[in-house]
């Protein structure tokens, strides 16, 4: 029986081919509908776009003048007569799981995701469905998060102790969702945030969306040094070492990432300190995740797909690896090249290059 | 235990040498004196002996995990240290200890008489009561692999600035054979040394390289610019062997390698000239193999430094003798601070002396008049077995560790082959998670062959680059090891080249590195087995 799949993996992205749409595509399609607004999930190109209304003015920021129709968690969409919607992914801000149902037929593309609730974040909701398509960019067991109260302690800790030395403090995450996660969780007894300019674009993205942020200063050529450093600068990964951030010195960098956990990869990025914080699940919040979903089938997209699927088969699923091209913006440890580096946190609203960049592309895909 | 695990911690999330020195001098200040000679003994390499073998060790701890074996091996190769891998995969710990590392230690020495039961017993009880980071520190312990991205001289600096001592002095202090349980803090830090230890070497002076990368090669011009009047230099060949140090003390011998690896017992040739020597003798020298009065490449070294019992075979297919460069101590005196042309004409003395002159060998001295023609001289370094030319300022003392101004190394280029790369593997420490070992091939007709084996001399941004080709070029995995498409060229440098009948290729390189990327190359121009075994011929 040659059914075919509801969704189905091609070059250009995840496929519906009875709806005729595709999900997080990243060659131009004609339909489109959008996880979340990161760079390797967002492209531009496409003619039109769905995606949760919280997304829509970063998307809109992003991606300039784009035909974008958002819609609210559990809200339904047709397309050709194949069921939309939307359910909270907890990644970061709008970020939404996509399910898909046709003919009592329920597929779910996780996107990113993590399932602790960041605070921020509309909280992970599992969904029930057949076929789940799932991120797995942690699917290592060594990979394990403390709660974020812990993480934060430590963060505010070491700032007052930044103060107390005389040191300026950055720290550095990335434009959406860790450095609103960092901003909504800083002890602001002990200063002022300040942001560097890609974040706080985002920033008033997000508000203008109705999102309610605590107070941040834009960080511009009139700020005074020596107020800028009795606060916190929130940067971007791609202003790590730039004069940009040394003019502020001296001062202690912090990188928030889950691939702070491994030891090598800390001493890699030569930070002052290192804090576990990610907006992606850990080994066993992918585990629960997946199991919580009562699939019968999980197709991995990006992250220790090969080791991960092998687990999974081995305590009952049935996974499969997939190839996509997701999983730039969380800076893993074998980093895009560094075109894509540039292009991600830019102000250009240039995407029409993947982000992983394409000198390497297209020679062969084996993972 | 605590505290030591927070100084490693504490070490890690600094890249400033100021910082770790204060972070270090806090701990000294924090702990008692047993846990500082401890501490000082595993920052010097001198680590426990190791009670329970590493297999057993990893075994106990999948079985604390909980997870599939293969999964084990799956997140040691993410995470690139077996000690981190294995604290990170077990439970949280719920109860904590507050033992010090000097008891720690001790009772991992207890483990000595034993039962394989009575271990496991005490090792799974022992991770059940450390946290993360303890757990990581007390596996660096039982495994013997502890290794910190601290030098000794920072360690010392942290020493000399709580004691008010000279560095050189510390340095020397805790030079050689010496046991935490016994050597005592207060006794390292006494005004006068006192301690009779007549085995202790002296710290060695190492040359700095006068190009530092060996891709931009200084001409004679330029080595004179820095280094002034070629008259006030001594040129001498250096020679590729083991950098040791040999010592004479009230009628007995010792001889140190630079690891200060106590390796007496490795050279039974050396000993009749040693103990010919009058007592309080200290030479620094090379030591070689020889054959014929010629020294021979170091792979025939290698060989014979790797053996645990030294075969009558191998004493006669590598006999070895020393060629001495220096001497540092005369007549039971301390004679580092005379003079470079001072200690030469000691030394000379001595060897002129020797009933042995074919094993306690001198250093030659090179007579030259110019850089220019010092330049040429340099030129024949190869057919001499030598690595290139060692600078030696007549006037200098013999000073510690490796200093910039009075001794040079001046080495010839690598020898260099254009290589396709076919497999490779993740790298470990800074480089977990990323392909950083390759292997290369050059071609045999239209085959692959592979020759060699490197990891380093990548640029990070590279590294990520090639590791981004890797991920999605495989064609075949082995366990750990990826056969990749070959596509990437390399131009591989190397010391020296010799036959060889344990590899493939028949060949093997010393000291194979990746000197660049060929990114202009297609993999069709890499060079072929046939112009390597070409340059056998030297």
């Amino acid at each position: 029986m040659a059914k075919k799949p509801l969704l189905e993996f091609t070059d250009r992205g995840i496929y519906c081919a009875q709806g005729k749409f595709y999900i997080d595509p990243w060659k131009p399609v004609d339909d489109a509908v959008i996880t979340h607004a990161h760079a390797d999930h967002a492209y531009v190109g496409h003619k039109h776009y769905l995606a949760h209304y919280l997304s829509k003015e970063v998307l809109l920021y992003r991606l300039g003048e784009i035909q974008l129709q958002t819609v609210a968690y559990g809200e339904t969409v047709m397309k050709n007569g194949v069921a939309i919607s939307l359910y909270p992914a907890g990644h970061v801000i709008g970020s939404a799981q996509i399910r898909v149902e046709y003919k009592g037929e329920v597929w779910v593309v996780s996107g990113d995701y993590k399932v602790e609730d960041d605070g921020i974040s509309t909280p992970f909701e599992p969904v029930q469905c057949h076929h789940f398509i799932s991120e797995c960019t942690f699917g290592m067991p060594v990979y394990t998060w403390k709660p974020q109260v812990q993480i934060f302690e430590d963060i505010n800790n070491w700032w007052r102790s930044n103060l107390h030395n005389g040191l300026a403090t950055v720290l550095v995450g990335y434009s959406l969702g860790k450095a609103q996660r960092i901003l909504q969780n800083l002890d602001l007894f002990n200063g002022k945030v300040y942001t560097h300019g890609v974040i706080e674009n985002t920033n008033e993205a997000l508000r203008r969306n109705g999102v309610i942020l605590n107070p941040t200063e834009r960080i511009t050529q009139d700020s005074v040094k020596e107020e800028v450093r009795k606060g916190i600068i929130i940067a971007p990964p791609s202003s790590v070492g730039t004069p940009w951030m040394r003019k502020f010195g001296p001062y202690s960098f912090g990188y928030c990432s889950g691939w702070m956990a491994i030891r090598g990869a800390k001493r890699r990025r030569a930070a002052d300190r290192g804090f576990i914080l990610s907006d992606h699940a850990d080994w066993d919040g992918l585990v629960s995740a997946i199991d919580a979903t009562g699939c019968e089938s999980v197709y991995l997209t990006h992250g220790y797909t090969a080791t991960f699927a092998r687990y999974l088969n081995g305590i009952g699923f049935d996974a499969h690896e997939v190839h996509t091209l997701y999983g730039g913006e969380e800076e893993a440890p074998s980093q895009p090249p560094p075109e894509g580096e540039e292009l991600k946190e830019t102000e250009e609203k240039i995407f029409e290059v993947s982000p992983t960049g394409g000198d390497l592309e297209g020679a062969g895909t084996t993972s | 235990m605590k505290a030591f695990a927070q100084l490693f911690l504490s070490l890690d999330e600094t890249n400033k040498t100021n910082e770790k020195v204060k972070v270090l001098k806090e701990y000294f200040n924090a702990v008692p004196d047993t846990d500082k000679m401890h501490m000082l003994a595993l920052f010097t390499g001198r680590k426990p002996k190791r009670q329970i073998n590493s297999t057993l060790v990893r075994t106990w701890a999948i079985e604390a995990s909980t997870i599939p074996a293969w999964l084990f091996e799956e997140s040691y190769h993410v995470v690139g240290d077996l000690a981190e891998t294995m604290a990170l995969l077990m439970p949280q710990s719920d109860v904590s200890s507050s033992k010090t590392l000097t008891e720690w230690i001790a009772e991992i020495n207890n483990l000595n008489d034993k039962t394989e039961e009575q271990k496991k017993e005490w090792l799974l009880a022992s991770w059940a009561m450390l946290d993360n980071q303890e757990r990581f520190v007390f596996n660096k312990l039982l495994t013997g692999s502890f290794r910190v991205g601290v030098s000794q001289n920072l360690v010392i600096k942290a020493l000399a600035d709580i004691s008010g001592l000279e560095a050189a002095v510390l340095t020397h202090r805790i030079m050689g054979s010496w046991l935490p349980e016994t050597f005592q803090f207060a006794q390292l830090m006494e005004e006068q040394d006192a301690a009779e230890n007549i085995s202790r070497p002296y710290p060695f002076f190492l040359a700095y390289p006068i190009q530092e990368t060996s891709e931009k090669q200084k001409t004679p011009e330029e080595v004179g610019a820095t280094l002034g009047n070629a008259a006030d230099w001594q040129a001498e060949w250096k020679w590729d062997g083991i950098r040791a140090q040999m010592i004479k003390r009230n009628g007995e011998i010792f001889i140190w390698s630079r690891g200060e690896d106590l390796a007496t017992e490795k050279f039974p040739e050396l000993h009749p000239f040693l103990k010919a020597l009058p007592d309080g003798t200290v030479i620094d020298g090379e030591i070689l193999s020889f054959q014929n009065g010629l020294p021979m490449p170091f792979n025939v070294l290698q060989t014979r430094i790797g053996r645990k019992n030294l075969s009558k075979k191998i004493l006669e297919e590598s006999p070895v003798a020393v060629i001495a460069y220096d001497c540092l101590e005369y007549k039971g005196q301390d004679i580092r601070a005379k003079t470079q042309s001072e200690r030469r004409l000691i030394l000379e003395e001595l060897q002129a002396a020797t009933a042995y002159p074919e094993v306690f060998r001198i250093s030659a001295l090179i007579k030259f008049d110019t850089w220019d023609e010092l330049g040429q001289i340099r030129e024949q370094s190869r057919a001499m077995i030598a690595e290139g030319i060692m600078l030696k300022r007549k006037s200098a003392a013999y000073q510690v560790g490796r200093k910039r101004g009075d001794w040079w190394k001046w080495k010839i280029d690598p020898l260099s082959v254009d290589a396709v790369m076919i497999y490779a593997q993740k790298g470990h420490g800074r480089r977990a998670d990323l392909y950083t070992d390759y292997t290369f091939a050059v071609w045999d007709g239209d085959k692959l062959v592979p020759f060699a084996k490197a990891y380093s001399g990548l640029t990070d941004a590279e590294i990520n680059k090639v590791d981004y080709f890797i991920k999605r070029n495989t064609i075949e995995k082995f366990g750990p090891v990826r056969t990749v498409k070959p596509e990437l060229v390399f131009e591989i440098g190397f010391e020296g080249i010799n036959k060889s009948t344990r590899h493939k290729s028949g060949i093997a390189l010393r000291f194979p590195r990746i000197l660049r990327w060929r990114q202009d190359k297609p993999k069709e121009e890499a060079d072929t087995l046939e112009s390597l075994k070409a340059l056998l011929g030297e």
